[in-house]
């Protein structure tokens, strides 16, 4: 694929690996926030191809794996309103809540419809006046256009029974809280590359003066990863951090102004909930009050208590980097694909679920 | 292909209709959203995700990074 391919040439990813143990003398480690290239690091062997100086960390950047179980609680107790259908993004049916999975709640009649697309659950809305649709809006600035986008296109169609249930997220906040906690020392991070597409580089300006932490956009392919994680050793050794687009193909300082000017029009910043991180201020999105008859939030007033975590298992403190899933005695034991016993190993995107496919270890 | 909540993947707009656009997905045809990138054009790519377009991928930049990433594994051979 074009754009695609010309990125993944592994002679030229040796040499850049070489470059990069070449230059680095001091240990650093540096997260990769993006559930993408944690698949992509792992998928590639990159971890492999680094010096023993350059260790990658895992971020809690996996839109599935940061919703918080009480919110999967919620989307199931939305499911089983009669009259209801919830439109839901792929991963999400099959992560446990504190009793279920979406998954299951169909099985047994709930009405559970896997989009691939904002725009398909729209469609739903369409087809099935009678009933209400409820799209479960998971994802970072990368996915929450797309939400703002339908919510536009429902209210030009007048559309009275389609709702969003926003679990979105925001990106630089969570890098802060992070950052403020100082649990897992990062030197650098590789910072998402279709997030920045929309958001732009500006929004982490803040951490280099503030952390002493280099932030380098990256592309998904191989090459770029290896690209960025070089700049991070360089800035690294020169004690120079900064913000650098290592994605200028796709990626403008300034974002998408569309996307993010549609964003500003649907959602406002509230307080969310992250799995294994807790409620971090300003790093969700709730509608706007004039986009009110399109939250399922003031639609359904669905109670659910706070659940605890799976007995065992590590999530939280893999989205934080603070653990690898290697340290989970439940990793590829009671826990794998097939039963996943946390959202880590449910998602393509989930450290977990990248570990157990991937590194010889598992 | 494995559904990804953060990757979207380039794919070439063949025809454009108002809002809506078909696109090239390596071979595969498919309906897409281009609300969030108005000013595309037929032939360009754009990064498809979830069924929208959210960004266009500058063709001139794509050949200046892999020229530099060239430039760069030459010099790691030198030292
Ligand atoms: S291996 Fe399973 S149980 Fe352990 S942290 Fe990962 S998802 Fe949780």
């Amino acid at each position: 694929m074009r754009f695609v391919d010309e990125f993944h040439n592994p002679a030229l990813a040796q040499k850049l690996a070489r470059a990069i143990a070449g230059i680095s003398t001091k240990p650093v480690q540096f997260m990769e926030f993006c559930g993408g290239h944690t698949h992509a690091i792992l998928r590639h062997g990159i971890r492999d191809l680094l010096p023993p100086t350059v260790v990658m960390r895992s971020g809690p950047g996996c839109p599935v794996c940061v919703t918080s179980m009480r919110d999967i609680d919620r989307a199931i107790a939305v499911a089983r309103t009669p009259g209801t259908i919830v439109a839901t993004y792929g991963d999400l049916v099959r992560v446990p809540g504190s009793q279920t999975t979406l998954e299951r709640a169909r099985a047994t009649g709930a009405d559970v419809r896997v989009v691939y697309s904002a725009s398909d659950a729209l469609e739903v809305a369409e087809q099935n006046p009678d009933r209400q649709v409820v799209l479960l809006g998971i994802g970072f600035e990368t996915t929450a256009p797309t939400v703002a986008a339908s919510v536009i296109e429902a209210d030009r169609k007048e559309l009275a029974n389609y709702r969003v249930l926003s679990l979105l997220k925001l990106t630089p906040p969570v890098m802060r809280a992070l950052l403020d906690s100082g649990e897992t020392s990062i030197d650098g991070i590789v910072c998402p590359g279709h997030v920045s597409v929309v958001i732009g580089t500006h929004p982490y300006d803040f951490i280099p003066p503030r952390y002493h932490v280099g932030c380098v956009v990256s592309g998904f392919e191989p090459l770029d990863i290896l690209r960025s994680i070089q700049l991070l050793v360089e800035q690294a050794e020169q004690g120079t951090p900064s913000v650098v687009n290592a994605y200028p193909r796709v990626v403008h300082a300034d974002g998408n102004p569309v996307a993010l000017e549609m964003m500003a029009r649907v959602f406002e910043p509230c307080d969310a909930e992250w799995r294994g991180i807790g409620t971090v201020p300003a790093s969700g999105l709730a509608l706007q009050p004039e986009f009110e008859r399109f939250d399922a939030n003031a639609a359904f007033d669905v109670q659910v208590e706070t659940s605890p975590e799976p007995p065992g298992c590590r999530c939280g403190d893999i989205l934080r980097g603070a653990a690898e899933p290697a340290d989970c005695p439940l990793f590829a034991r009671s826990c794998t694909p097939e039963h996943p016993v946390g959202p880590c190993m449910v998602s393509n995107e989930g450290a977990c679920a990248a570990h157990y496919r991937y590194s010889t270890s598992a | 292909m494995p559904f990804t909540m953060c990757l979207a993947i380039p794919a070439r707009i063949t025809s454009i209709d108002g809002n809506d656009a078909e696109a090239d997905i390596g071979g595969v045809r498919r309906k897409i959203g281009i609300m969030l990138t108005p000013q595309v054009q037929v032939g360009d790519y754009v990064l498809l995700h979830t069924g929208f377009s959210i960004g266009i991928v500058n063709a001139t930049e794509a050949e200046e990074t892999l020229a530099l990433f060239r430039e760069l594994a030459e010099v790691s051979e030198i030292r």
